[in-house]
């Protein structure tokens, strides 16, 4: 501001007080003009979540595959771990195996936006505090 | 060898680092690449923002660019509260990417395509939710896993579901990347290798060698694209789980 008031020194006390208000003025102006500036690019990113592009099919077909592939690998994995310590061979592998299907297909599901993530299925209820 | 289109993701060990825990622990050439990733992604950071200039120049604009790009994505999966992972997603996002554009430079190994990497980024990402979420949820954090208006019935059932889900979630995004820049990178080596083949058969092969010469340039072109990709969503389903982190269903 001190730049602003020794290029007017010369000039009367009356014209100071008014530079002082339009340069608030500005102030102002430059703050909403700030404050749309965000708020549009805070909506342009929401808009456009997902990476643009040729190649948005492809990355979403190894996606969803990676994220089938895995549910019925954990499923399989710890359907073997469970038989090997406890000896139940070879039913936790199946039931684990027939789990980590249903497990991947929910995968897949939440990978293509058909079902909503844990934490936005379920509404907080009134009387329970929220994570916030 | 020249043709042997694996031959890219072998572990040479340099020298030894000692025996800890009955384990030989050597300095690899994908300890190497690791370095060189942290190195090259802290000096060019330091260097891009130590002018600290108002109006940026090229390699501050760059910094603050990718700064702008974490922020937003973490911001608009996991909220403003998701800010205070801010370094540890940046920080994945910067060796992600770094590290799978290393790949591209020809005779660099890319880190990221060795799954025990991508899987213990993944696994520091789940520890970090399940930490988080305890420290911060206590036992409410497995509410994570039985969802409301489900009958009693089934609720076992589901939340078994649920947790090996859960338990997916690593191995996934472990192997997405993985095999991700693994296939890329094998691609791209293999048709390269049909160039050296056909060119050698003589006049008629060097004709033909144009088409997969061709493939290569645009196989390169699209590994770029996947280099930024895969490190965009290995971070956009880090900010994912770290929302279940804050904020799970309960």
């Amino acid at each position: 501001m001190s730049d602003n008031g020794s290029a007017g020194d010369g000039t009367s006390r009356k014209d100071h007080v008014g530079e002082e208000a339009a340069l608030s003025e500005r102030l102002r102006s430059l703050g909403q003009k700030l404050e749309q500036a965000k708020a549009g690019t805070e909506r342009d990113a929401k808009a456009d979540g997902a990476p643009s592009g040729g190649m948005q099919g492809m990355g979403l077909a190894l996606r969803v595959a990676s994220e089938f592939a895995s549910g019925v690998l954990v499923g399989a994995g710890l359907g073997w771990l469970i038989d090997h310590f406890l000896g139940t061979t070879p039913w936790g592998m199946i039931v684990l195996l027939l789990l980590g299907f249903a497990a991947g297909v929910l995968n897949v599901l939440r990978a293509v936006g058909k079902v909503a993530q844990p934490e936005e299925r379920v509404k907080p209820r009134p009387g329970v505090k929220s994570g916030k | 060898m020249a043709n042997d289109p694996i031959h890219q993701f072998q572990i040479h060990e340099y020298f030894p680092l000692g025996n800890f825990a009955g384990m030989d622990f050597h300095f690899t050439n994908s300890a190497l690449a690791m370095v060189a990733n942290v190195a090259v992604v802290t000096g060019f950071l330091y260097f891009a923002t130590a002018k600290k200039s108002l109006i940026p120049g090229r390699t501050q604009s760059v910094a603050e660019l990718s700064y702008e790009f974490v922020a937003s994505t973490l911001k608009s999966s996991a909220g403003t509260e998701g800010m205070r992972f801010f370094p540890f997603v940046f920080s994945l996002f910067m060796f992600i990417l770094t590290a799978n554009l290393f790949g591209m430079f020809p005779y660099f190994l890319t880190a990221t395509s060795q799954i025990i990497i991508t899987f213990a980024l993944a696994m520091l990402v789940m520890l970090v939710v399940v930490g988080y979420g305890f420290y911060r949820h206590g036992t409410h954090f497995l509410g994570l896993f039985v969802p409301h208006g489900v009958p009693g019935a089934v609720i076992p059932l589901v939340s078994a579901i649920e947790v090996i889900s859960f338990l997916s979630r690593p191995i996934s995004l472990s192997v997405r990347l993985f095999a991700n820049m693994l296939a890329g990178h094998i691609t791209l080596k293999v048709f390269a290798g049909f160039v050296v083949s056909l060119a050698s058969l003589g006049v008629v092969g060097v004709g033909g060698a144009i088409v997969p010469l061709l493939m290569t340039v645009a196989l390169t072109a699209l590994e770029f694209l996947v280099a930024f990709l895969q490190a965009y969503v290995f971070t956009i389903l880090t900010c994912m789980y770290l929302n279940d982190a804050l904020h799970p269903g309960h």
